[in-house]
Parts: structure tokens; C-alpha cells; sequence
């Protein structure tokens, strides 16, 4: 049996009146990719925000790497976060700082005694990685959405971060770039030997990257397998409209 | 099952029981500024680095508006004083005026509208786009990179422009007297210093350090608890000057009852 790296069990959220999360039970093992599907609003972002303490569950248990992590304190929860990746919806990039500011940013803060000549080296192998070497001295406002979203990819892996949490990673952009971001996802997960978890609702991008599907109804997973087991034959009605609207759609 | 927020009842109307939460989460942030300044890591090069944006670009500005109020002030204050054959009093009556008042009064309000806004709006603009959520999850405390950092840079650099305010009023009105009344420098500036005391220096350099306060924890609370995107940002932005601005005529106030005591000890 592959070793868990997250482990959720009866997870609640709710923000004032309105219940978000209604007892989440998910699993993550170790390398691998988890896509989680659900409509706008349904819960799916913040699922991954209490899995990095930016949001506190309710009620429920979220173990990450063997840590409960509503239970750490700062420095503990610091440590955790080292070792999680998160990738933002809209990238975000520290707008006053260039790309190579925006990258180093987490570097010096975190591991000391690093030489300038290792920072840039570190900087330049991974902009070499998301195929965007030229951009190192360019400011996030003179970035493409795709260039962003690559450049917030290499932000997070600086770290070497054993998850990656990819919130609508594909969100606004065009087919093209989109299957670019589906191959460095994979490729992440290659090169950095990560357990991914891909927030969408591109049915796309979670056939490309996802080893498991998990899709987000009503505040619990609906269903969760691989895409073969999830969608093509769904019986659920609101998983079913789901997959006819991606692909006949497309 | 635990009472859910939006079933509560308000206690008395909804707008009253806004405004009270809404000073209870500000009391909370100025706590948490208390707490955080002292705890290590303190970020030096940032806090340098905000004080240069803070101080040394609103420079131009400060500059301009002080020498401006110092020539306008005199220009005003001259008639009024030559009726009773008095216009040697001015150099005096500027001095008293811009160092006891004008000096920290003006340069805090052009601050609250150039640097409180810019305060808010950048940190709103951070908070709607996530970049303060990316800052927490690479473990750097962003109250303390964002807020601390801010606060105290507006704390040190609204006093130090005071200052140059002040001075730069005062040869302002030193340009005016000297045209008009043929008063050299020299005799100007004896004037000045003969007729300003030890307080006045003192509550003026206290009040602007209440002001530079001010101005950066109200930017920062409007900005750091701005929502809605793009219109929240606007909001905060627009909050932080009209709050601090307020709140700047109110402590003026406030320091100038207790200065006045202590004058009449």
C-alpha cells in the first residue's frame, strides 16, 4: 500500500449560514496527482486552504504528512508549509518585486547561508525548467497569464516542496497554454517526485493530470476514482452534466 | 448544533452592531501591531526600505506645499499686522504658526492623502489577489513584512519631514518678509528661534510621530481588511485618507489641550 502524505477525514467549513464543506473524508499517497472537481463555490479552494493553515476547519481531521494541522502552532505550522507548494488561482506574483524578487523572496527567508551565486543559480534552473529563462529581470505585470501561472509554478518548487496544491491552475487561458501548464504539472511531479493535488473544474486538465478524480458535491466528495471510473458513465446527474458540458462542449 | 452568525439576532440594529465590530476589529489589529513589533524577526531592510519610499519620495511634494504655505501664510498675515504697525511680529507669528501647527498638520495631511493611500491601496490590492495568502504559505509573517514594516516607517519618516517642512516653510516666508520688510536671514531666523521654545519643538515632534502612526495603521488596517476586489481596493484606499485624516484633527486637538496644560504649569 503507497504511504499517505495527506489524510481528511469528516472535514466541516462553513462560512456564516452557508455550509461550504459537510464532512470531507480524502486520502493523498505519495507521488500521487488528485484531481479535485466541483462547481464554482463548491469548496474546492477551500479545501487546500485549510490543508496549508490559511483557513481553519470547523470540525474534522486534516493530517498532513503526519501532522494535524489545525493543532500546530506558528513555528510548526511555518515548517509544514515548507514543505507544501501552493500554487494561486491568479498566480500570485508580489507585483512590486521582478520575477527574480518574486523567487528569491522565499529562498533567503527560509534557508540561511545560501551565496548569491547558488540563489541565481537555483532561480535560473527552475525559470529554465517553466521554459521561461528571459523573464528573470521582468516584472509580473509584464507577464502573459500563462507566463504567470509558470512563473508562480517555479515560485512555489524553489522550496522543493513534497506537495504541490494547484488551485485552477488552467483558469482563463487559452486551450494552448493550457496544455502547457497540464505537461509542467506532469512534469513537476517527475522531476520533484510530488503528490499533487489539481483544483479544477477543467475536465480537461484533470484527464491529462489526474491519477484520481474526486468531484465535490454538495460539500462531500461525490465520487472519487480514476476518470474512467468517475465520468464516462456516471450515473449522478450533476457528475454526468458535468462531463457532457467539458466534452461536448469541446 | 452551534448558533450559526447570520442567525444571530443583531443585539441592536445591524449598522450599530457594524460599527462596534468593526472598532473591535481594529482594536484587535492595533494589539496584534503591539505584539508583533517587539517579537523577532524584525525586518530591518524592509522597514529601510519603506521608510525610503515613504520619506524620500514624498519629498518633492512636502517641499512644494510647505514653502507655499510659508509664503501665503506671511502674505496673509501681513495686513492684518501692519495695521497696528506690527509687520516685525511676523517672523514671530510664522514661527509660532508653522512649528506649534502648520508644519505637523500639513505635512501629515498631504502624508494621509500620498502615503495613506498608497498604503491601502497596495495592501488591499495584495490581500484581493492572494499575495498576502502566497507570503503565509512561504512561512513569512506578512502582518509583520507588510504592516510592522509600514507603521513604523510612517512613525519615523512623517517627523523627519516635519522638520523639513518646517524649514522649508520658513524660508518660505523668510523669501516673503525679506522683500517686502528688507529683513536679512539672519535677523529673520533670530526672530524665529527666540520666539519658539523647547515644548513647541518637543510637542511638535511628538504629535507628528502620533500623526506618522496614525497614518500608517489606519492604511494598513483599511488595506489588510479590504474585500470585494477591485472596488474593495478603491474603498480601502479612499478609507485610509478620509479615516486619517479625521483621526489627524482629532489628536491635533487632543495634544494641543494637553500642551496648552503643560504651558500654564
Amino acid at each position: 500500500m503507497e504511504e499517505k502524505v495527506v489524510e481528511i477525514r469528516g472535514l466541516m467549513k462553513s462560512f456564516g449560514d452557508l455550509d461550504v464543506l459537510t464532512g470531507v473524508d480524502l486520502d493523498l499517497y505519495k507521488r500521487e496527482n488528485l484531481v479535485v472537481l466541483g462547481k464554482s463555490g463548491s469548496g474546492k479552494s477551500v479545501l487546500i486552504k485549510i490543508m496549508v493553515g490559511l483557513l481553519k476547519q470547523d470540525s474534522g481531521t486534516m493530517n498532513v504528512l503526519g501532522k494535524e494541522v489545525s493543532t500546530l502552532k506558528t513555528k510548526e505550522l511555518n515548517a509544514l508549509r515548507l514543505r507544501i507548494g501552493f500554487s494561486f488561482q491568479n498566480s500570485a506574483l508580489y507585483d512590486s518585486m521582478t520575477v527574480r524578487e518574486n523567487m528569491e523572496f522565499p529562498l533567503v527567508r527560509n534557508i540561511k547561508n545560501l551565496t548569491k551565486k547558488e540563489i541565481t543559480a537555483k532561480i535560473e534552473g527552475l525559470l529554465d525548467s517553466v521554459g521561461l529563462p528571459q523573464t528573470i529581470n521582468q516584472m509580473p505585470s509584464e507577464l502573459s497569464g500563462g507566463q504567470k501561472k509558470r512563473i508562480g509554478v517555479a515560485r512555489t518548487l524553489i522550496l522543493e516542496p513534497e506537495i504541490m496544491l494547484y488551485d485552477e491552475p488552467t483558469a482563463g487561458l487559452d486551450p494552448i497554454t493550457c496544455g502547457e501548464i497540464n505537461t509542467l504539472i506532469n512534469q513537476v511531479r517527475q522531476e520533484y517526485n510530488t503528490s499533487s493535488i489539481v483544483i479544477t473544474h477543467d475536465l480537461t486538465c484533470a484527464k491529462e493530470t489526474g491519477d484520481r478524480m474526486a468531484v465535490l458535491l454538495d460539500g462531500q466528495f461525490g465520487s472519487i476514482g480514476t476518470f474512467e471510473e468517475v465520468f464516462p458513465h456516471a450515473e449522478d446527474k450533476r457528475i454526468k452534466s458535468f462531463y457532457d458540458y467539458n466534452f461536448i462542449n469541446s | 448544533m452551534t448558533e450559526k452568525a447570520a442567525d444571530r439576532k443583531p443585539l441592536l440594529s445591524k449598522k450599530i452592531d457594524k460599527f462596534f465590530t468593526g472598532l473591535a476589529d481594529a482594536w484587535n489589529f492595533l494589539k496584534r501591531f503591539f505584539k508583533e513589533v517587539f517579537v523577532p524577526p524584525y525586518e530591518f531592510r524592509e522597514v529601510i526600505h519603506q521608510c525610503y519610499r515613504i520619506g524620500v519620495e514624498s519629498l518633492p511634494l512636502i517641499a512644494l506645499t510647505g514653502f507655499i504655505v510659508g509664503i501665503v501664510f506671511t502674505n496673509q498675515s501681513r495686513p492684518s499686522l501692519s495695521n497696528f504697525g506690527a509687520t516685525s511680529w511676523l517672523p514671530s507669528l510664522i514661527a509660532i504658526a508653522v512649528v506649534r501647527a502648520m508644519g505637523p498638520l500639513v505635512t501629515a495631511l498631504i502624508a494621509a492623502g500620498k502615503v495613506g493611500s498608497s498604503i491601502g491601496a497596495e495592501i488591499g490590492s495584495m490581500k484581493v489577489t492572494e499575495q498576502i495568502d502566497a507570503m503565509e504559505v512561504s512561512a513569512t509573517n506578512p502582518f509583520k513584512f507588510l504592516v510592522v514594516t509600514r507603521v513604523l516607517a510612517t512613525t519615523f519618516m512623517i517627523p523627519v519631514l516635519v522638520m523639513f517642512t518646517d524649514f522649508v516653510a520658513l524660508m518660505g516666508s523668510f523669501l516673503s518678509v525679506n522683500a517686502n520688510e528688507n529683513v536679512s536671514m539672519l535677523t529673520f531666523f533670530v526672530q524665529v528661534f527666540e520666539s519658539i521654545s523647547f515644548l513647541d519643538i518637543i510637542s511638535s515632534v511628538l504629535k507628528a510621530l502620533l500623526f506618522g502612526f496614525t497614518i500608517g495603521i489606519v492604511g494598513c488596517y483599511k488595506g489588510y481588511n479590504s474585500s470585494k476586489g477591485t472596488e474593495g481596493v478603491g474603498r480601502a484606499a479612499n478609507a485610509a485618507v478620509v479615516m486619517a485624516m479625521f483621526l489627524i484633527f482629532i489628536e491635533e486637538l487632543l495634544v494641543l489641550q494637553i500642551v496648552n496644560a503643560i504651558r500654564m504649569m
